[in-house]
């Protein structure tokens, strides 16, 4: 195998550990503005398996990113978490310092921020950029630090000689890919993306999401991915949790969203995206816009946009329920199966 | 100067049906970097298209491909290299005195990607659509401009337009602000509207009402809109024709459903095979395709697109390919097609 590692210092060779690498429980985060609280993350939980791929999607305001930012305790005031834990192998990141949190980020758990121009230091090289990050991870010595960062380049499919080149010597796709390479610089068992593609075109784009699942498939670190895009991660992720208004309002196997969506949310959703396959069927899209998350609606935070309001939907908000394998937050299941 | 020759393929109007513009051999060059630098970035190649009367033409590229720089030289931010563009018959490089100026860019105005930064956050939304009221149509008295302002809010979904108009931007929604771009082009009595990207920062929920809001445009104003895009699905939903723009110059063009369904451009068919769609499989045809796309700096004659062509013959690398027209208005740049053989390269 190509990118087989020469021993097991990166953590390959352990044995595949079962329980779930991440544990997210009621998880709510606030920003708290003089104007008032905003509740962006509400009670939020899943779990993720290790090599698992989950896809988080929604519009933005939607919380997407401010999960992201919780999960990895990178929030700044005037957000908070307000609730809720985060256990990464049973550890509770909200608790840990710091100081603790350092030695965990990067080396166990790495980020892909979605503008791969501003997350890389433009006045840096490539390779001055991984060196840092393997220093201060503990790792001194300079043949080490030259062969890993090779390594990681050639992964991405990068000539190791741009372990020289400056960020705007890149093309976009590389930049991104180096991002890539930067965050597997320890094997980390988990690597959160936040749309990594969105800043490139779509031929990058697919064969930039073809290549970290085939890492993903290789090396077996488990993926956070969070776009605004369903219909790219459609072929990518195991499972597909679609957030509205700071909240999950289904969460289920890729597969079987995409076949038979639940949600009036999700199937809005679906049917917003233009096809240049098939027939040319006219779009509705999803009148309205999202609510100011300062004053959520009363009742279910989506009664105001949707097809299939109910009387019961602006009074109370809807609990959970499991049909058929997903879990969705919506009264129309409510007969369909028991709340969670 | 020589006489402008029309390349093959492109029909031209006959007498009495001059279309609303018609661009011909229009270039743009930048020089880039320093005073003795030799070095030209060619943005914009030769490139001849028209757009008609209540027609919406969609230009499509990846970033890098120069389409926005068309819009900016018809828009009169850049002077073009050469070529020529002409407005209902007018050249462009006869409107040069301030009036003139103001005439066209009334008539031809654009509408921004970004609908955070494009309208100022101080003023009430009714200021920047009064103001170019006041400019463009002096003949109004101030009771006229308000009512027009009402109507052109109303005309793009902005209900009730006289409430909307006292709000402030940081009070709209992003789908609602791109909307406030469309009445200030509407208010100016507009004949042709140039759309740079104006949905790719809304969410997809959004998006579609304002692609629906062009198509409206269209029907019940009678604006024709060059749609400059990346996303050539969104491009279906709204074009009648589509371009298709590959390193500033022009890989195909056509009605825009037959360009779809019978891609005659190799680059064509890459771009449709990476497209996301939920609904279909995965395409892997086009995973090894690694490579992207070139920025032209003093460009040799051949295909810009041959290095990543898997059907480049000799020809390509040699002699820069002709739009030639291959189906009744559908027309490809392309050698191979251009044989006659089947292209499928992806």
């Amino acid at each position: 195998m190509a990118h087989a590692l020469a021993d097991d210092q990166y953590g390959l060779a352990s044995p595949p550990r079962r329980e779930p690498v991440l544990e997210v429980r009621d998880l709510s985060v606030e920003y708290v503005l003089e104007t008032g609280i905003v509740g962006a993350v509400d009670k939020v939980s899943f779990d993720l398996g290790p090599g698992e791929f989950l896809a988080i999607v929604g519009e933005s305001g939607c919380g997407k990113s401010t999960l992201l930012f919780a999960i990895t305790q990178l929030l700044n005031p005037p957000a908070e978490v307000s609730a809720g834990s985060v256990a990464f192998h049973g550890r509770n990141l909200v608790q840990l310092t710091e100081r603790e949190l350092a030695a965990v980020r990067w080396k166990d758990m790495s980020v892909v921020m979605q503008s791969a121009m501003n997350a890389l230091n433009p006045v840096q090289s490539v390779g001055a950029q991984f060196k840092d990050a393997m220093r201060a991870h503990g790792t001194r010595s300079k043949e080490e630090i030259q062969d890993r960062s090779v390594e990681v380049l050639k992964m991405v499919g990068i000539d190791p000689v741009h372990l020289k080149s400056y960020p705007h010597q890149l093309s976009g796709g590389m930049r991104q890919r180096s991002m890539i390479a930067m965050a597997m610089l320890f094997t980390p068992e988990l690597i959160i993306m936040d749309e990594p593609t969105s800043a490139l075109d779509v031929v990058a784009q697919r064969s930039l999401m073809a290549q970290i699942k085939d890492l993903q498939q290789e090396l077996g670190f488990a993926v956070i991915f969070v776009t605004h895009d369903m219909s790219l991660v459609r072929h990518f992720s195991d499972r597909l949790m679609v957030m509205y208004a700071g909240q999950v309002s289904e969460v289920g196997p890729t597969q079987q969203l995409f076949d038979d969506p639940h949600h009036p949310y999700t199937v809005g959703l679906m049917d917003a995206f233009p096809s240049i396959r098939g027939p040319r069927v006219p779009l509705t899209g999803i009148p309205g816009s999202p609510p100011d998350l300062a004053r959520p609606p009363a009742g279910c935070r989506f009664a105001p946009r949707c097809p299939k309001v109910m009387s019961r939907c602006e009074a109370n908000p809807p609990p959970e329920y499991q049909v058929d394998g997903t879990s969705v937050r919506c009264f129309l299941y409510d007969s369909a199966g028991g709340s969670q | 100067m020589t006489e402008l020759q029309t390349p093959r393929g492109i029909e031209l109007p006959g007498p009495g049906q001059e279309p609303l513009l018609r661009v011909e051999r229009m270039s743009r060059h930048f020089k880039i970097g320093n005073a003795m630098s030799q070095r030209t970035l060619h943005a914009v190649d030769d490139m001849s298209f028209t757009v008609g009367e209540r027609e919406i033409v969609a230009i499509a590229g990846e970033s890098g491909s120069g389409k926005s720089t068309v819009a900016r030289v018809l828009a009169k931010i850049y002077k073009p290299t050469s070529g020529e563009a002409y407005f209902q018959g007018k050249p462009l490089s006869a409107i040069r005195s301030r009036q003139a100026r103001l005439h066209y860019t009334g008539l031809v105005p654009m509408v921004f990607q970004d609908p955070f930064a494009s309208i100022n956050p101080v003023f009430r939304v009714s200021h920047g659509v009064m103001r170019a009221l006041k400019l463009h149509r002096p003949e109004l008295t101030s009771e006229q401009r308000l009512t027009e302002a009402v109507r052109v809010f109303d005309a793009v979904g902005l209900n009730p337009g006289a409430e909307v108009l006292q709000r402030y931007p940081h009070e709209l929604s992003g789908g609602q602000r791109q909307r406030v771009g469309f009445a200030q082009a509407l208010a100016m009595r507009s004949k042709l509207i140039l759309a740079d990207e104006p949905v790719s920062m809304l969410d997809v929920s959004i998006r579609i009402g304002l692609l629906n809001l062009m198509t409206q445009l269209r029907d019940e104003q009678g604006v024709s809109i060059l749609y400059i895009t990346h996303d050539i699905a969104s491009a279906r939903y709204v074009a009648d024709r589509l371009i298709v723009m590959y390193a500033g110059q022009i890989a195909e063009q056509g009605p825009v459903e037959e360009v779809l369904a019978s891609p005659k451009h190799p680059y064509t068919q890459l771009l449709l095979s990476a497209v996301p769609d939920p609904r279909a499989d995965l395409n892997v045809g086009a995973e090894t395709d690694r490579g992207e796309p070139p920025r032209v700096i003093n460009p040799t004659p051949g295909c810009r697109f041959r290095w990543r062509c898997p059907l480049a013959i000799d020809v390509c690398h040699s002699v820069t390919p002709e739009l030639v027209e291959l189906a009744p208005g559908h027309a490809a740049a392309c050698h191979v097609a251009q044989s006659g053989a089947e292209v499928k390269a992806f």
